[in-house]
């Protein structure tokens, strides 16, 4: 080695010139930080004002020091990355204040006794005014809405499941990609748009229809549910199956085995974890919707256990009815405070689902042979 | 094995198949009924409403009358939730695609996912209770600032129960549709492409407007299109949230209305005509969100070749 090859340590070579050091991000955060808070400090401290007074800070601080060392172009390419960077942590801020003003609205609310096990049958703003008043404590809870939920969503699942899963063994089996195959491929995207609402009043509209104006039961809100539902279901179940590797098929169809029993016995038992993990995301989907529950079940303060027969409460209803319309005009704090138990125990269902949907999709992968 | 078992399991067999191909041609054949069944009933429920004297209907002015500032009110909503979802969406979808760190981007996709598994009346609770009242003193500032503008006229709201607080939950709700879309359009830009730019010299800014963007523009219009026919039926942030009124031209005062809560809001203890009024509002959000959404799907397949996406 000789020396001439060695790089000149206390200068900065060629390459680097022009550029800002790596921890120039750094410098700037902490100078923008500092600014930040002593802007802050004279118009009055809050935390999320530091943040928006730092962050802006920090873009410009950082871009025009590039301007001015490393020329525009790298200028520009430091504002598109602050940019991005910045409207990531935008979207997480809707995200973290749901969840915090859940938790800490909805656990005072799930601690109340009987919360779990009992309804809303005979609460009146009597008990929630005593409740304020004289600090009794709050009375009524969610078993009718959880009850209904869970029936509800069942028999929506019950209906859905069949149907979504024979539509997609038709198109990925049966189909060809024929004009029926297309057909249905669009208008089941076309379905997955449409609004909940709209779901809600076909069903409506049907029952009045068949059955006798003003049938409102939590079979119809089961119907409203499976519009809903169904073309999720065939979508997940679609891709699913379309992954099977065609070999599988063509091994059975060579053993003369026929197409169902190709079907029944090697497709679907490869597909099925991706089918099940989208048949619990299609349900933690429709748990939540509140709009076609509203206009095809009502609501109800007692518990009722028949689906078919008279209205049906349901955990979103009870949290919209419970915030828009509390028990007690005058008082409406025990209300929200239900409300809010109620929407934590169902954003704690719908993550469970997530989360099941990814266990069952992991646990019953088929093995691959590596 | 005889001839007459081999013969009678064939029959058995074939009968399966046709049973089997017949129940799953069924289920394809009810989805599509199901769908002309949503419309056929729709229109026969409704009808009354579209006959009925112009007095009868609520208002008393007929129905035209009845379902224009409730159209408009829901423009006015899904416009304001597209123009703040839109560039943050894409920022984001941009982020998990081409900026985060490797190791960390499935989880972040994982985290923005969330945003879509919360339930929208938490959503319109959140909106009702946290949001209208923190933002509250942002109105009476721009009321006071930018109140030439027609928008921004004042008196602001004191709740904050606004159109804007609407609009502004609505984005919330939509952000993580244009983002998944987004997302998985720009992972599939060719990495020829993106190399060749860097190759050149370009940036990493460069490099995506070069070729990440002019690559994605059809799906990310289609992804906007389907967040815009998200918005148009969202019921319960706005019904939640806003208090509804007449139509007024500024955002930040109580007013306004959308189709989907005006249903959500008074289907419950309506009865009568009414009810075929209420059926005929929900018709017009019917069509309006099947066009948005099938204008979207044929941007789609139309591009599905060249992009990949679907």
């Amino acid at each position: 080695m000789t020396s001439t090859l060695t790089p000149v340590r206390s200068k900065r070579s060629a390459l680097t010139k022009g550029q800002l050091p790596k921890y120039a991000p750094y410098i700037v955060l902490a100078a923008a930080l500092i600014v930040g808070a002593a802007i802050l400090a004279l118009i009055g401290f809050n935390a999320f004002g530091w943040g928006i007074v730092s962050a802006l800070l920090f873009a410009v601080g950082l871009v025009s020091w590039s301007a001015a060392v490393e020329g525009s172009r790298k200028a520009k390419d430091r504002l598109a990355t602050c940019l991005v960077v910045g409207s990531f942590l935008v979207a997480l801020l809707p995200l973290v204040s749901v969840i915090w003003t859940v938790l800490v609205n909805g656990i005072p609310g799930l601690l109340n006794p009987g919360f779990l096990s009992s309804s809303m049958n005979g609460v009146t703003g009597v008990y929630d005014n005593r409740a304020v008043e004289e600090g009794a404590p709050v009375l009524g809870g969610i078993y009718h809405a959880l009850l209904g939920t869970v029936q509800i969503t069942l028999l929506a699942t019950v209906i859905s499941v069949p149907v979504g899963l024979l539509t997609a063994i038709y198109l990925v089996e049966y189909g060809n990609d024929g004009r029926l195959a297309r057909a249905i491929t669009f208008f089941v995207d076309v379905m997955t748009g449409i609004p909940s609402i709209v779901a809600g009043l076909f069903a409506a509209a049907f029952f009045f229809a068949v059955v006798g104006p003003g049938t409102k039961t939590g079979a119809v809100a089961a119907v409203a549910l499976s519009v809903l539902m169904i073309p999720v279901v065939v979508r997940s179940s679609e891709e699913m199956l379309k992954i099977v590797p065609n070999e599988l098929r063509e091994a059975s169809y060579a053993l003369g085995v026929r197409k169902w029993r190709t079907i029944l016995k090697v497709v679907i038992p490869t597909a099925i974890s991706g089918i099940a993990s989208g048949v619990t995301l299609a349900i933690a989907r429709v748990i939540g919707e509140t709009a076609p529950i509203l206009v095809t079940a009502g609501f109800a303060t007692s518990i009722n256990s028949n689906v078919f027969g008279g209205w049906m409460a349901s955990l979103p209803t009870f949290i919209y009815t419970q915030i828009l319309n509390p028990t007690s005009p005058a008082n409406p704090d025990p209300s929200s405070e239900r409300a809010w138990g109620a929407a934590l125990v169902l954003i704690i269902l719908v993550m469970i689902l997530n989360l099941a949907a990814r266990l069952i999709a992991r646990i019953f992968a088929p093995k691959t042979g590596r | 094995m005889t001839a007459t078992s081999l013969t009678s399991t064939q029959g058995a067999g074939r009968a399966g198949d046709k049973v089997f191909s017949g129940a799953a041609l069924a289920a394809g054949c009810l989805i599509l009924a199901v769908l002309f069944g949503v419309a056929l009933f729709l229109v026969v429920q409704a009808i009354p409403a579209l006959t009925a004297p112009a007095a009868e209907i609520q208002g008393g002015a007929g129905f035209f009358a009845y379902i224009w500032p409730i159209v408009i009110g829901t423009l006015i909503a899904a416009v304001i939730a597209l123009v703040i979802a839109t560039p943050i969406a894409i920022g984001v979808a941009l982020f998990i695609s081409h900026f985060a760190p490797r190791g960390l981007a499935a989880a972040l996709g994982y985290v923005v996912d969330l945003l879509a598994a919360i339930p929208s009346v938490v959503y319109g609770a959140w909106g009702a209770t946290f949001l209208a009242r923190e933002i509250s003193p942002a109105y009476n500032w721009l009321a006071d600032n930018m109140g030439w503008l027609p928008i921004f006229q004042g008196p602001a709201s004191a709740t904050g129960k606004t159109i804007l607080t609407a609009g502004i939950v609505l984005s919330v709700m939509v952000l993580p549709i244009i983002t998944s879309l987004s997302r998985e359009i720009f992972l599939q830009t060719p990495k020829l492409h993106e190399e060749a730019a860097l190759a050149l010299g370009a940036t990493r800014w460069e490099m995506i407007k070069m070729s990440v963007l002019p690559f994605a523009r059809p799906g990310i219009i289609s992804a906007v299109m389907l967040g815009l026919g998200r918005a148009l039926g969202e019921t319960m942030a706005v019904a939640l949230v806003l208090s509804s009124g007449a139509l007024t031209a500024s955002l930040i005062q109580s007013g306004n209305q959308t189709i989907a809560a005006e249903i959500a809001l008074n289907f419950p203890e309506a009865s009568g005509l009414k009810v075929s009024t209420l059926i005929a509002a929900g018709l017009v959000l019917f069509v309006i969100t099947l066009a948005v959404n099938m204008i979207a799907r044929w941007i789609i397949t139309r591009h599905k070749e060249f992009s990949g996406a679907n």
